[in-house]
């Protein structure tokens, strides 16, 4: 025996459904957001899906779409189902996701979250009940309007030249890689609605074995939008509409993709995991004695980009950790750097920092002119001054700054790269102010540079910088 | 109703009260055998009905109604 | 000990990550990109999610659909992605999602700049989207806060169903500092009685936020309000430092409270009696810590990276007690300490400017 009845994918009662009449929907006479509700809650039960899906109802006349469907429901934002199915489904793979879509909520607002959830290739459905219409607000022109349609915001007809042409979504999404089906239907004569019925259901069928997204765009009537009887709605579809949006499967890949192809992983929260993965983030310099710091110092560091400046910054900083002192380094950020300079503070200091940013550095190294012009003046009294005279001509102002002039792009050329002059800087730095001991500085920079190859030659620059300073003394 | 089924034959039935009155059912029907009720349901549509005989149980007009509990069509 | 020293932004996600965040989803902003970044590193290695979605309104109604499924999830930005993100904050306070958003403010209004600044505080605590609701703000001033506050931002979130914000500024979010990496936190968190997770457990479960009849509304509302109001009783945080015998109390958050800070002492040392008054909650803000301090302030100094936003929820926790002076640069000038300095002497004097 085959019974045709109301499927088990619906609440047998809308107990959500506002105001008496329970067991009818809020739908109009002859509204195809109907039809499209029964074929899919008919294949959620058949399919035994019910349980694990999802029903993502989007704005418009099926915002009620939660009212019916007897699994896990969402009412999303006009436009943003697809981006809360795509969340849905990627925090539960094992779920079947549906968004289900007017042509205002799908081809308007939200058509970036449609292109990019078909592009992404989401394993979900969309449905696409395309009325050709606003049906909620009123009967206002959709994407979908067909040219020379009457709505309430295209009182004289829809024009081509004044509103565009109708939107054909079917088309546009086929042209994209990530899709594994896109088809046409429409609740038109019964053989339309019987084709609608299996595109339904092949789409849940792709979805349950993990082999991606799918479309299905189901040409629709409404009845009150057109200002027509469903009858003559009906014919109106057939004859016209049809014209506009032909039927027929845009892309059809479901069988060469394997089951699962669509595959993404996730993993539960597991705090056991996430600790072990986070200890891989910790520092990696080893753990050292705590080393006092006589005098804090706050340092600015600038020259050109490419200079190694804010990696200059970050070695100290990184020295000053492993001592146990407070660090903070800051950068000059975005275009400031474009201009090819580059600038940035670091505090190391015995008591909480204050603010990061250092106005009146008491150690400043400049390693081009214009950084020597622009920030001299800032250095607090008798402030350490360092100039790498190899690129800079200017002196600065021996009176009242301690100046450490050395000529450390040739030094660093000398130990066999330019680049590592900011490492010979850093020598020079903690000679000249003696925030460190040398070996302790050596340690951390054998432990702070990653590449093994370049350790021997950092230690070498570090060193001539450090001995540069007190050969001088 | 029981008729049917002790007839063996196929049969569609209308609940009444959830009908809304579309028509579309008796638009599908291959065998022109859906009416609509002079009589107002409490949702004042006018419900469809069937006429009683010759159904052929072949589903149509369930597919193209638009309402989940409105049709049920039994093909024994 | 487990340290690292890193960027503010970097230590929102590990904060995120050890608060059992599954979910990213982001859009690239300066100066917030970096956490998107770290984010695309490690979620996807401990087997959560990173979308890089196609805007800041699909990023946060992705941060919406995880929500909904009772999975800890995050989204951060900076200014006009979050004035995207109004939409999708809006619909989560009214379904009741509990979700971090971080906004790294930049300059504005506009596409402004990528400077710092703290322009989006009323966007922020005084609502931002439509209808009555109200975010939970966290103002983090340093690396170790970016990660600690993130944690916190999570538990208030779930505890309270409420999508909670971290504010910060590009300062905060570019600067390095050491951050002490904490401990991946137990799972305290169960949402099975009114998340949809796609099982047959959740199934009776809808995730929403229209409700039709104005009487049901009205009454979900003042549910809503009711939980604020919780919130604001229980949930405040601030930092006091030299104000208990200050004649000028200082309110500042974010970086502006670290240059504040150093100030303090200078100004102590001159013999201005100057302390600070950070709030680390902006809403709920410290309005009752504040009004306490009424009896023993002169007056009061806001403070902020804005031509003045804070400084009306200042004046209503004074209400009219004191005065209630405002210094504010913007558009990303950072105001030095000398020009603090200056300020406090102009208002301890009774100066004008
Ligand atoms: C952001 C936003 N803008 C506008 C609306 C108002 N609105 C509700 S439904 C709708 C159009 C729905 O049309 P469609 O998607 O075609 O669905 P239908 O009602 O025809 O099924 C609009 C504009 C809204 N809810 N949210
Ligand atoms: S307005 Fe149109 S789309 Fe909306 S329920 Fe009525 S017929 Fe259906
Ligand atoms: S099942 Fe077929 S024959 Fe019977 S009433 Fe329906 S459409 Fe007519
Ligand atoms: S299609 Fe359904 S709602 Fe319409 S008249 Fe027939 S039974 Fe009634």
């Amino acid at each position: 025996m085959k019974t045709y009845e109301k499927s088990a994918g619906f609440f047998p009662v809308f107990e959500r459904k506002t105001g008496p009449a329970k067991e009818a929907t809020h739908y109009c006479p002859g509204c195809g957001h109907g039809n499209v509700h029964k074929m899919i809650a008919e294949a959620l039960e058949e399919f035994g899906l019910i349980g694990r899906s999802v029903f993502v109802s989007p704005v418009g006349c099926s915002v009620f779409g939660y009212y019916y469907f007897n699994c896990g429901n969402f009412q999303a934002a006009h436009g943003r189902a697809p981006a809360v199915a795509t969340a849905v489904k990627r925090t539960n793979p094992d779920s079947i996701v549906i968004s289900y879509q007017g042509d205002g909520d799908l081809a308007a607002i939200g058509t970036a979250e449609t292109i990019h959830a078909a592009n992404r290739g989401e394993n979900i459905c969309v449905f696409f009940v395309n009325n050709a219409i606003y049906g909620m607000t009123g009967g206002q022109m959709a994407p979908t309007t067909m040219i020379g349609q009457r709505s309430t915001t295209t009182p004289q007809g829809r024009l081509e030249t004044v509103h565009g042409n109708p939107i054909r979504m079917a088309e546009m999404l086929a042209t994209l890689p990530a899709p594994t089906y896109i088809e046409r239907v429409a609740i038109g004569d019964s053989k339309h609605i019987m084709k609608a019925r299996k595109a339904i259901r092949k789409a849940l069928k792709i979805q349950a074995e993990g082999k991606g997204y799918s479309f299905v765009e189901i040409v629709s009537a409404c009845p009150t939008g057109w200002k027509m009887d469903p009858v003559h709605a009906r014919d109106w579809l057939l004859e016209d509409m049809l014209k506009v949006f032909p039927l027929g499967v845009f892309k059809d890949e479901s069988d060469s993709r394997d089951e699962n192809s669509w595959h993404r992983r996730y993993d539960a929260y597991e705090p056991a995991v996430v600790d072990e993965y986070l200890d891989r983030l910790k520092s990696t310099l080893g753990e050292a004695e705590p080393v006092a710091l006589e005098n804090d110092l706050h340092c600015k560091f600038a020259g050109f980009g490419g200079q190694g400046i804010l990696t200059l910054g970050l070695l100290l900083s990184q020295i000053g950790m492993r001592a146990g002192q407070h660090v903070s380094w800051f950068p000059a950020y975005g275009p400031e750097m474009r201009g090819g300079t580059a600038n940035c503070s670091v505090n190391l200091c015995g008591s909480r920092i204050g603010t990061p940013l250092v106005e009146n550095p008491n150690v400043l190294v400049v390693m081009n002119q214009p950084s020597l012009d622009a920030f001299a003046d800032q250095v607090t009294d008798g402030g350490v001054i360092i100039v790498d005279t190899t690129i800079v001509e200017g002196r600065p102002d021996a009176k009242r700054l301690r100046p450490v002039l050395i000529p450390a792009t040739a030094i660093a050329d000398e130990v066999g790269m330019a680049k590592i002059a900011n490492v010979v800087v850093l020598g020079a730095l903690v000679a000249a102010t003696g925030c460190f001991p040398r070996a302790f500085c050596e340690d951390t920079l054998r432990a702070a540079i990653k590449k093994r190859s370049l350790v021997d030659m950092n230690i070498d620059a570090f060193g001539r910088g450090y001995d540069f300073v007190k050969n001088a003394r | 109703m029981t008729d049917n089924a002790a007839l063996d034959v196929p049969w569609m039935e209308v609940n009444g009260e959830l009908c809304k009155g579309c028509q579309l059912c008796l638009a599908v029907c291959p065998k022109s055998v859906i009416a609509i009720s002079e009589k107002l349901n409490s949702a004042s549509y006018h419900p469809a009905y069937y006429t009683g005989a010759d159904c052929t149980g072949c589903g149509l007009c369930f597919y193209a109604c638009p309402e989940p509990g409105a049709i049920r069509v039994t093909k024994p | 000990m487990a340290r690292q020293f890193m960027k503010g932004n970097d230590a929102i996600v590990v904060g995120a990550l050890a608060a059992g965040c599954r979910a990213y989803y982001g859009y690239p902003i300066t100066p917030a990109s970096e956490i998107a970044h770290a984010a695309a590193l490690h979620f996807p290695a401990l087997g959560g999610v990173f979308i890089q979605a196609e805007s800041e309104v699909a990023a946060m109604n992705m941060v919406y659909g995880s929500a909904g499924m009772g999975v800890r999830t995050m989204t951060a930005s900076s200014s006009p992605g979050f004035s995207l993100k109004q939409e999708g904050l809006s619909y989560a306070a009214g379904a009741e999602l509990p979700c971090v958003v971080v906004n790294i403010v930049r300059g504005g209004p506009g596409l402004g700049n990528i400077a710092p600044e703290q322009g989006d505080y009323f966007q922020i605590t005084k609502g931002g989207g439509h209808g009555n609701y109200r975010l939970i703000a966290l103002a983090p001033n340093g690396a170790q806060e970016m990660c600690d506050l993130t944690m916190h931002a999570f538990e208030l979130a779930d505890k309270y169903r409420n999508p909670a914000c971290i504010m910060a500024d590009g300062i905060t979010g570019q600067m390095m500092e050491v951050v002490e990496i904490p401990k991946a936190q137990p799972r305290t968190w169960d949402h099975s009685s009114w998340c949809v997770d796609g099982t047959p457990a959740t199934a009776g479960n809808l995730v929403s936020s229209i409700i039709l009849e104005p009487e049901e509304l009205e009454a979900h509302n003042l549910k809503l309000e009711a939980k604020y109001q919780r919130i604001t009783a229980d949930e405040v945080m601030f930092e006091k430092y030299a104000v208990d015998d200050a004649d000028l109390v200082v309110v500042a958050y974010g970086v502006v409270s670290r240059i504040v800070y150093s100030t303090v002492d200078q100004a102590r040392a001159e013999g201005l009696k100057v302390g600070l008054l950070r709030p680390i909650t902006l809403w709920p803000f410290p309005s009752a810590a504040i009004a306490a301090l009424c009896g023993t302030a002169k007056s009061f100094l806001a403070v902020e990276l804005s031509t003045g936003q804070m400084v009306e929820d200042v004046r209503l926790a004074v209400e009219g007690r004191k005065p209630v002076h405002f210094y504010g640069r913007c558009g990303g000038v950072v105001p030095g300490g000398d020009e603090l300095l200056a300020e406090y002497r102009r208002v301890l004097g009774g100066g004008s400017r």
